[in-house]
This record gives C-alpha cells, structure tokens and sequence, in this order.
C-alpha cells in the first residue's frame, strides 16, 4: 500500500538537500505547504459536499437539483461561492461589533483544527498527538462559543433564540459523543488516532469478534450526537427556518454567512471521518481473516480512496436522516439526550469495559 | 512538531477568515440605507432589547453538563490503562459510573429534565 511518507520525505530531501536551503527556511517552506494544503482540501471539499448535497436532496424530492452552470450543474457551487462574495456585508446598529465579526473565527477555527487532525491516508497525517480523541473533542467544541457568540451579539430575538437553543443541544450531545469514543478507547487501548487506525489492520472495530456489540451501539449512538452536534438533519432546531427566519446566523449577510455555511458542510464530513476512523477502520482496507487473495486485492486499492469511500459513505447516511425525518422539538431532544442516550452510553461504556477484561 | 502544526492550523483558520473577509469588502457593494441597520425581524419594528434574562431551562441543561464532562474528563486516563488495571480497575470505574448515575437519577427524579 502506498504510504505518503514517502511524498512528504521526498519534498523534505529536496529543499534540504537538493535546494540546500538552512533549517530555518525549510520549515517555513514546509508549514506554509501545509496551510496552503489545509486551505485547499477545505475549501475544496466544502464546495464538493454543497453540491453533493444540493443533488441528493433533490434525488430525494424527486427533482433533478441544480443543473444550469456547467455540465450536470458540477459548477453550481463554485458560481454560489463568487456570488456569496460579491454580496453586501451589512452591520447592524445595535449589535455588539466586535463579537460579531469575533464569532466567524471561533467557528471556522473549530472546524478547522478538528480537520487538520484527521488521518486521511497512510503517512497523511498532520497533528497526531497522542491525546487524539481528547484533542478532537475538546477542540470541537471550539464551534459552540462562535455560535452562542453570533447569536448574542446580533441583538436580535431569532438570533438568541438559535443560539440558545443551539448551545444547549449542542453542550448535551457532546457527553454521548465523547462516551461513545470513548468506548473505542478501552478497546483501543490508546488515544492517538494514527495507533488506533493502526490497530484495526486486521479487523474494523465494528467487526471486531464479542467486541462488535458496543462498539456497532458506540457507532450508533456516534452518528446521532454527531448529527445533532452538526446542527443537521432532525436536530436543525438552531436554525429551524420555519420558526426561527434563519437561527443564530440570521443578521449575517454576503461572506460572513458564508462562513457559517461553509463550517456546517465541514462539520458535517468531519463527524462521518471522526466516525470513519475510529469505529469504520480509517484508511484501513477492508481484510476477512483466512481470505489471502481478497485481502491482496483489497491492499491494491490507495488508503485515501478507503477513507474518503466510508466517509461518503457516512454523508451519505447523514443526508438521508435528514431528507426523511421531520425536525424535533427542543423539550423532546434534550429529552431524547439526557434520558436515553446518555444511560445507553454509560451501560455500553461499562459493557465495553467488561468485555475488554474478559477477552 | 505536532504543536507546530497546530499552530500553523490556527494560522491557517485565521487567515481564511481575514482574507475571504477582505476580498468580500474589496469586490462587494457598498450603500448605505437606514433601515438596512435595523435587526431582522421580518419586517415588524423591533420592540425593547433582546439583551435580557434568559428561559431557565437552558442553565439546569449546561449546569447537568459541566457535572458529566468533568466526569467524561476523569474518564479519560481510566480508558486509555484499562487493559492494565484489569478486573480491579472496572470494579473501581463501575462505583464511580454508578455514584453519577444516581446524581443524574436525582436530578431526573427533582424534574430538571422536565421542559416547563
């Protein structure tokens, strides 16, 4: 299988060696190759998922979706995004200015510090500190901040409605998101991500022998509080148009709602690779023990077309839960939280626990 | 190096935001209209501040929450040595799971999780 080490040596060697640059600038180069990395594979990703979006959701409604810009309307997001840019970016006269232009930051900084922590391929992997699950839960929640931020400052009633709404949502699905990863730990054994994409070479985790049980209802429980800590799907409570004009990010116009829509997306692919990587095996192909030659075939296909195919894979689920199912009301979703997820996480916890001590 | 790129990542969120911000005021229009200051309310005048106290509700839920990360927190380090610590370890891990379950029970049972 090929390992993107081999890449990243490759260019290390040549600005060292062949270009005999000093220390100092090597490293520069590099770090400024990987924001630029960064940036791209973001944005670029954000605007595929726009427009895959776009098209399932149409699929779905038994329309066709965009199709005017470009052929099969592939360009529709791309066209979206210089129309977003060419908007007027409106203040408005009560707010409270700084934490309104503050609140984009923490939102994209959440997202984008969860992204670049994710294992995408052998050897393609950014910041993999050994506290990797803590690191992605805890950085995650960067994103409530901007959102209770944005809807505070905007003065407006829609706005702190959202927000609040938003924060309590998000505050209480976060626990069985942790729990549910935390699940995988003990099994794990581990916290950094590379070790435990490492440890499922053999078998994924959710098929991994008596310890499939919780971690198949660790997985489950995973894609629920991911999808309500996303804003998506059922739990669009935040946002709910219907009631709320357009929640937290109501007075935001042009760009700085742009933000807002582009976090989402990210959100959205960073919960199903969180997912990916820690239940569905990362970039792990797929191997049944006792079968040589399948196993063979299946280390042919590249790491990254395995991560990014369970990833889609996951969206995928992701947008049909929320082009099928009506949206909730708040008193039954932090009920839903609180007084079954949350006991299920903690027996599963336990289960887990106990079944890592029997094995 | 991990740290390094963490900061470059911040560097890199930072930079996104400013410069999408800039572009936008560079290329965008630009009109000025008194209304266009009044906050969305569609379309019926704003009444009073929306600075206020706020539904309790909201503060039992985050106050619930604070109790069960910190306990999510104390979690962690159990976890990654579970396999080490062996039966003892989950016997140990069990009381303390058990002792929040019942913290969470009182509070189910006091109605804080109730919608009023």
């Amino acid at each position: 299988m090929f390992d993107f080490k081999v890449v990243t040596d490759w260019i290390d060697t040549l600005l060292r060696v062949q270009l005999g640059l000093p220390n100092f600038w090597t490293l520069a180069i590099e770090f400024i190759l990987v924001g630029v990395a960064f940036l791209a594979a973001y944005a670029v990703l954000a605007l595929i998922l726009i427009y895959v979006e776009r098209k399932i959701c149409a699929f779905f409604q038994c329309r066709i979706g965009p199709n005017r810009v470009g052929k099969w309307g592939i360009l529709q997001s791309i066209a979206d995004m210089i129309k977003i840019l060419l908007k007027e970016i409106i203040s408005i006269d009560r707010s409270d200015k700084v934490l309104f232009v503050l609140a984009p930051f923490f939102v994209i900084m959440g997202s984008i510090l969860t992204f670049a922590a994710l294992p995408f391929g052998k050897g393609l992997h950014a910041i993999d500190f050994n506290i990797g699950v803590f690191y992605l839960i805890a950085v995650s929640s960067l994103g409530i901040i901007g959102i209770l931020l944005a809807g505070w400052s905007s003065n407006n009633k829609y706005t702190l409605i959202g927000a609040m709404r938003s924060g309590a949502q998000l505050v209480s699905y976060e626990l069985s998101a942790a729990l549910a990863l935390m699940t995988v730990v003990v099994f794990a054994g581990t916290m950094q991500l590379s070790q435990i994409v490492e440890k499922q070479a053999e078998v994924w985790n959710i098929f991994n022998g008596i310890a499939a049980i919780p971690a198949f209802i660790a997985f489950v429980i995973y894609l629920i509080a991911g999808h309500a800590e996303t804003n998506r799907g059922p739990f669009d409570l935040p946002e709910a148009e219907s009631e709320l004009t357009a929640g937290y990010h109501t007075e935001y116009s042009g760009i700085t709602f742009g933000f807002y829509y582009l976090a989402e997306y990210m959100n959205m692919f960073i919960v199903a690779a969180i997912a990916t990587t820690v239940f569905l095996g990362g970039w792990q192909p797929l191997h049944i023990s006792g079968w040589e030659g399948f196993n063979q075939v299946m280390d042919y296909i590249p790491s990254v077309v395995w991560f990014f195919g369970k990833t889609a894979v996951c969206i995928f689920f992701a947008l049909w839960v929320r082009w099928t199912f009506p949206r909730l009301r708040i008193d039954q979703l932090l009920k839903f939280e609180w007084k079954i997820l949350m006991p299920i996480s903690l027996i599963n916890l336990l289960l887990m626990a106990l079944v890592v001590t029997l094995l | 190096m991990n740290e390094a790129f963490l900061l470059v990542a911040i560097v890199t969120a930072i930079v996104l935001v400013v410069a999408a911000y800039l572009i936008a005021k560079l290329v965008a229009p630009h009109s000025f209209n008194s209304q266009k200051g009044e906050p969305y309310e569609c379309g019926i005048p704003t009444r009073g501040n929306s600075w206020l106290p706020f539904k309790v509700g909201y503060y039992l839920f985050a106050i619930l929450f604070l109790m069960f990360d910190v306990e999510t927190v104390f979690l962690f380090p159990w976890a990654v040595v579970m396999r080490d610590l062996g039966t003892m370890g989950l016997i140990t891990v069990t009381f303390f799971i058990v002792i929040l379950a019942l913290g969470l029970a009182y509070a189910w049972k006091k109605g804080a999780l109730e919608w009023k």
